[in-house]
């Protein structure tokens, strides 16, 4: 390590440099959210938790953290879906296609969210269907499709098929197969996909914005909270939950992902 | 040869739910889009006889020119700041460092905490009487607050750039982590020094990871809209702050739509452009 620090000072500090740029914005949340004064400034004044007390008991937020986690649970639960299946296919079968389906699935993490948001609104609402809950966790389960077969995929690469074809030769129907020995085999790459769709969809603000119509979720209601400079501080707080609570599904999610890959090799 | 059917056949029985979901809400949203663009508003309703008006209006609106113009600029200037400042990072993860897992973790922890609120986060460290202007001011470097900071094109570049960083870190790094060492001993066997080896054997076997890591941030930034509303102020304002308007206020819908259209047409050429020219440059280098 020295030697290489040695030979390449320049290239080290500049990566620490880096990850100070990284994560300044990221941990300045917490770290003024418990600042006790209304503005972000320094001096530092105190330390205080009223600004997080006082988001207690507060209507408004509370529905729409409901709004937030209903639609991420059942977002999580369609893209997951989609997406075991979808890897399955694309790890296990050879067919017409295979490859314009894996990019085309691939898709939604490279098109511009303004154009997804503009574009469903106007579609659903032709079809007639309002913005509402619905109308967002259409618009996630589009959006964090990717993220599941990306997950499902590694964890379907690490299965070894053989253990399938046993079941079968030992007499189980196709479904009792994919109960009893596909499932509990990829389940902690379903507990991974399930986990991140859920918080792509839980900090995703644009598509909830044009499509929830009067059903904020949590993101859009921090959105209009934004605009009130009185409102500074329990908007920080909230933000801080909201930064918690994502790494704590994160590391859940990488540490489930991990367990996939062990278990399968 | 059964088996090899009845395995395509289970293939694309199980892929199709994804395909189809992600398929259909693709082209009918696009389709719905094209039809509205040549509709136009009348007042609260809709007047559905074809038109050309949107997109003749919106081509020779200056408004609209300018903001899609300064769109692709902005994003172009994003994409080349995100991909300069994370090239030397993915070269240290990749070369310079044992902790390469660590290192990978780190950098992507922030990009999983809401692109909202690290947007809002660097409002509050711009801003006037924000974060950076209160700590130089607290170490007398400055009397006066710095107005330059925020509320410009400047403060939407950085923010982006450190919004997108992961996503042009990784590409790169899997880029460089793919080079064979022993083409670079050959390198500097056959008499090539440190940095003639970097560009003539290591850049352009990264070019790949690069043209990657700029299309994952190019396109998307083009229609981001959260950071010009935030932090770019009237001078930062990006095309996808028209669309908005169109679909909130203004109460335009097929304008919005034609705007949409016109932008996804402009990051289409731009980036078709940029593989092309990236990948002949790429040759003339080798």
């Amino acid at each position: 390590m020295t030697r290489l620090v040695r030979n390449f000072p320049g290239l080290t500090t500049y990566a620490v440099l880096y990850l100070v740029f990284l994560y300044v914005p990221v941990l300045l949340l917490p770290l003024f959210s418990l600042n006790d004064g209304t503005i972000v400034a320094f001096p530092i004044k105190g330390f205080t938790l009223k600004w997080y007390a006082e988001l207690v008991g507060q209507e408004a937020l509370l529905q729409s953290l409901v709004n937030s986690l209903i639609v991420g649970g059942v977002t999580a639960l369609l893209a997951t879906s989609l997406g075991m299946f979808a890897a399955r296919a694309y790890v296990r079968n050879r067919f017409t296609g295979r490859e314009f389906s894996e990019a085309l699935v691939m898709l939604p993490l490279v098109v511009p969210g303004i154009i997804v948001a503009s574009s469903f609104l106007v579609l659903f609402l032709s079809i007639g269907l309002k913005p509402s809950l619905t109308a967002v966790i259409l618009g996630h389960t589009f959006l964090t499709v990717p993220f599941a077969v990306a997950i499902m995929k590694s964890a379907f690469d690490e299965f070894d098929p053989a253990l399938e074809e046993a079941a079968y030769d030992l007499g189980e129907t196709v479904f009792g197969t994919f109960r009893r020995v596909t499932v509990p085999i990829v389940a902690p790459g379903i507990v991974a996909s399930f986990l991140v769709t859920f918080t792509v969809s839980f900090d995703e603000f644009i598509l909830a914005f044009f499509l929830g119509g009067d059903q904020p979720t949590l993101p859009v209601y921090i959105w209009s909270q934004i605009r009130f400079p009185a409102k500074l501080p329990n908007t920080l707080a909230l933000g801080s939950c909201l930064l918690a609570f994502s790494v704590v599904l994160l590391v859940t999610a990488e540490f489930f992902r991990r367990r996939s890959a062990k278990s399968g090799s | 040869m059964i088996r090899l059917r009845s395995e395509a056949s289970r293939g694309m029985a199980l892929s199709a739910p994804a395909t189809l979901y992600v398929g259909l809400l693709v082209a009918a949203p696009l389709g719905i889009l094209v039809v509205y663009s040549f509709w136009s508003q009348t007042y609260v309703s809709i007047d559905r006889s074809f038109t050309w008006e949107n997109y003749s209006s919106a081509l020779t609106d200056p408004l609209v020119r300018h903001l899609l113009v300064r769109s692709v600029w902005i994003a172009a200037l994003v994409t080349a700041a995100t991909v300069v400042l994370a090239y030397p990072i993915a070269y240290f993860i990749a070369f310079r460092t044992r902790y390469k897992t660590l290192w990978l973790l780190l950098i992507t922890i922030p990009f999983w905490t809401s692109y909202l609120l690290r947007v809002f986060s660097w409002k509050l460290i711009l801003g006037f009487n924000g974060l950076m202007n209160s700590a130089l001011m607290a170490l007398g470097l400055i009397d006066e607050p710095l107005e330059f900071l925020l509320y410009n094109e400047f403060a939407v570049v950085l923010t982006l750039a450190h919004a997108w960083a992961p996503f042009a870190i990784m590409p790169i790094y899997v880029s460089l982590q793919k080079i064979d060492p022993s083409l670079l001993e050959a390198a500097s066997d056959l008499g090539c020094s440190k940095i003639e080896s970097f560009l003539r054997v290591t850049l352009p076997l990264t070019v790949p990871g690069i043209i990657a890591s700029c299309l994952i941030i190019f396109i998307p930034t083009v229609g981001d809209y959260v950071t010009p509303a935030l932090v770019g102020g009237s001078d930062g304002k990006m095309i996808a702050n028209l669309i908005q308007v169109q679909f909130g206020a203004a109460n335009n819908w097929p304008l919005g739509a034609t705007l949409s259209l016109l932008a996804m047409v402009s990051v289409g050429l731009v980036a078709g452009g940029f593989v092309v020219v990236s990948n002949l440059m790429a040759r003339r280098i080798r």
